[in-house]
């Protein structure tokens, strides 16, 4: 099989399972993060404390990209103020864009992430754009300068699965940019299926925070994602209905 | 008076921002500052002194999806 | 007279700078029929969404021994998007002039053939005739003469038609994105301009003279049009010109890619198999034959389930009211290829090529309605 690599803003990655690093202790990071073999983590921007408090940056492992997100921002102008500020921390040029201002869902307002998008991208951001799968907000993203696309599967932290399989599909298939599918997967086995469809990438962060053993659990998505990305190299066999004997339909052409 | 993180700061103003953020126990690596809404790069922290009227925000890293 | 370069621009012909055309070149010229499966063919029969390389496999010689299954999952397709529907109109040739040497063509600028050009009064009176048999939907043609029908003669013409018809078509010679515009302007809603063969080699051979030598301006009509406002693109290769499948599946992919780059615009596709013309009557289309045909529409209606299809009458009367239940989606009606027959008892300028269903409007109205199929003349709002 030929390379198969994960190209996000001319960064190229082998690994196409991003991992999330919320809500599960700091000590477990690393050991999430070799077990799934990702290559890019999530993180988020807070107000500092002080005093020689743990440092969450002494914790992932050495040549693993970080993708800070700007979780926390409402609106477009607070996005882009959370990314620069994330940047001036010496966290690269990547960004994962989240604009919410829907505290029950959680879900992505889609208008703000474009005019954010448009803006970072403009000052060399690598911007990967999380959204509620809506095509021409998709179409609007990758015009406005996006390294990649991420729709929802469910409402975060609800490992509710593929709810908008029909609309990540579509995406899938209009776009032209990576899509990479976050939010709402909460089993491995759907992190397979959304990759069998041709999906980029998958991230999950609850899913993973939330099993009884976090690093086994890191260990299940990461292969899922291959497996199912290995599936979608292959070309997945035909389910084959018995041929019909008749040609009531062409049977004019003799 | 000096607001740093949301919190009034007596003590902040008059000192220079790199002395500040190590008095304080603050991480080198991994923060970022803004003063009054401007992003103040690392390189400019030991001349950049307090003013007893800014409005300071510290921000680092923590887990998040 | 040395023969001018067919892929180089000639002077006052818009270039838009589309990648279109280099993706449609690469992506056909990869097009072997020979190396897909049986196994391919019911991969992509059983998939919801065709990709390029199903529809490659859908126009293979393996998939020509799926043609019943084929037919059913296109059937599906067209049930799923169009309902029972099958829209009419009538083509209305105003003039038959043309400055091309199209070596497959009956208009050919060489061919002896009676040329005329309907005056206004001689357009009302067609259109008066055409109109009272219930259509609203007409499509205007010319040959390719900038000379003898400028376009203000075919602005004119669409401005007139507007009057009598719900919804006027093109498919006049290829022009510049500000030239559709304004004939949108005049009332034109869509543009239909067959490549012929997509095969640039093959299309210098069979267009020695005349501008539409240029292959790139050409294939780059659709989207000029679309810039200039036009609503839908129609697409089409002439079965038999050169490899019919490779043409196939350009014209395809052609609208395809039109579809993606422009998501706004409507696309149709047109099967237009080579037919005698009066000047030649041993033209035919070689190796489609009807089940090829039938092939090639079912393939274009699961590739682009969302897309309209024309049947022409270049094929008979039997075939083509089947297509519609199948695959297909346009018929025409009436139809008369020469100038000027829908007013007075004879053609005063000879028809582009012979054709094979003679029925007019009642007659056709009457089949497909038998056929358990709905006319429809046409469903457009403007607002």
């Amino acid at each position: 099989m030929k390379e198969d690599k994960l190209i996000l803003g001319g960064h190229e990655f082998e690994s196409r399972f991003i991992l999330g690093s919320g809500k599960y202790s700091l000590e477990l990071i690393k050991a999430a993060c070799e077990n799934a073999g990702a290559e890019i983590i999530t993180l988020a921007l807070r107000r500092a404390n002080s005093g020689g408090a743990a440092n969450i940056l002494d914790y992932i492992p050495k040549g693993v990209t970080l993708l800070p997100n700007t979780s926390g921002a409402r609106n477009a102008d607070e996005a882009v103020r959370i990314a620069r500020l994330s940047r001036e921390a010496g966290c690269g040029d990547f960004v994962k864009i989240e604009v919410i201002r829907d505290s029950k869902y959680l879900l992505p307002d889609n208008a703000e992430t474009i005019k954010a998008t448009e803006i970072l991208a403009a000052e060399g951001f690598v911007v990967l754009p999380y959204m509620y799968p809506d095509l021409n907000a998709a179409r609007d993203l990758e015009n406005a300068g996006a390294a990649a696309i991420m729709p929802l599967a469910a409402p975060i932290g609800t490992n509710k699965g593929l709810c908008t399989r029909e609309f990540i599909r579509i995406i899938i298939e209009e776009c032209s940019l990576p899509v990479i599918v976050d939010a709402g997967i909460g089993k491995p086995s759907q992190a397979c299926e959304v990759m069998e469809m041709g999906a980029a990438a998958v991230m999950a962060n609850t899913a993973i925070a939330s099993a009884r053993d976090i690093p086994a659990m890191a260990e299940a998505f990461g292969a899922a994602v291959k497996a199912g990305r290995t599936a979608y190299l292959a070309g997945l066999g035909a389910v084959r209905d018995v041929a019909s004997a008749s040609s009531p339909l062409t049977g004019f052409l003799g | 008076m000096t607001i740093i993180n949301g919190k009034p700061e007596a003590e902040a103003a008059g000192k220079n921002l790199a002395d500040y953020l190590k008095e304080k126990g603050y991480p080198e690596a991994g923060i970022a500052v803004e003063i009054n809404g401007v992003i103040i790069k690392k390189s400019e922290y030991p001349g950049r002194v307090i003013d007893g009227e800014d409005v300071i925000e510290i921000v680092s890293f923590v887990g998040g999806g | 007279m040395e023969k001018t370069n067919h892929m180089e621009y000639l002077p006052g012909m818009e270039n838009i700078g589309s990648e279109i055309q280099n993706k449609i070149m690469e992506m056909t010229a990869s097009f072997n029929s020979g190396d897909f499966t049986e196994e391919d063919v019911c991969r992509a029969l059983e998939k919801d969404v065709c990709s390029p390389r199903d529809f490659m496999a859908l126009l293979s010689p393996a998939g020509e021994n799926f043609l019943e299954e084929m037919a059913v999952k296109a059937q599906k397709e067209r049930t799923a998007h169009f309902g029972n529907s099958v829209y009419m109109f009538t083509p209305l040739y105003i003039s038959n002039y043309c400055e091309n040497g199209c070596v497959y063509c009956g208009f050919n600028c060489k061919n002896k053939i009676r040329r005329a050009r309907l005056n206004e009064a001689e357009i009302r009176a067609e259109m008066e005739n055409i109109a009272a048999t219930g259509l609203t939907e007409i499509l205007l043609l010319t040959g390719e003469s900038r000379k003898y029908s400028d376009v203000e003669y075919i602005g004119n013409a669409c401005k007139i038609a507007s009057e009598y018809f719900k919804l006027v078509g093109l498919e006049i010679y290829p022009v510049n994105s500000e030239e559709y515009k304004y004939l949108h302007e005049c009332g034109a809603d869509f543009v239909t301009v067959f490549q012929e063969t997509y095969n640039p080699d093959k299309y210098d051979v069979l267009h020695p003279v005349g501008s539409k030598r240029v292959f790139p301006y050409r294939v780059n009509t659709q989207e000029r049009a679309v810039m200039g406002g036009m609503r839908g693109v129609g697409f089409g290769a002439l079965l038999g010109l050169d490899d019919f499948r490779r043409d196939a599946f350009a014209a395809g992919y052609h609208a395809y890619l039109i579809q993606k780059k422009y998501p706004h615009a409507e696309i149709a596709l047109s099967c237009p198999r080579l037919r005698p013309t009066k000047s030649d009557g041993n033209i035919n289309p070689g190796d489609v034959d009807e089940r090829r045909l039938l092939q090639i529409i079912c393939a274009y209606r699961i590739f682009l389930p969302y897309s309209g299809i024309t049947v022409s009458t270049r094929e008979r009367a039997e075939f083509r009211d089947n297509a519609m239940k199948i695959a297909a989606t346009k018929i025409s009606a009436g139809v008369d290829v020469g100038i000027g027959g829908h007013s007075t008892s004879e053609d005063k300028g000879d028809g582009q090529f012979e054709i094979s269903d003679p029925r007019n409007f009642d007659e056709i109205y009457r089949a497909l309605s038998s056929k358990g199929l709905q006319p429809v003349m046409h469903d457009y709002i403007y607002v």
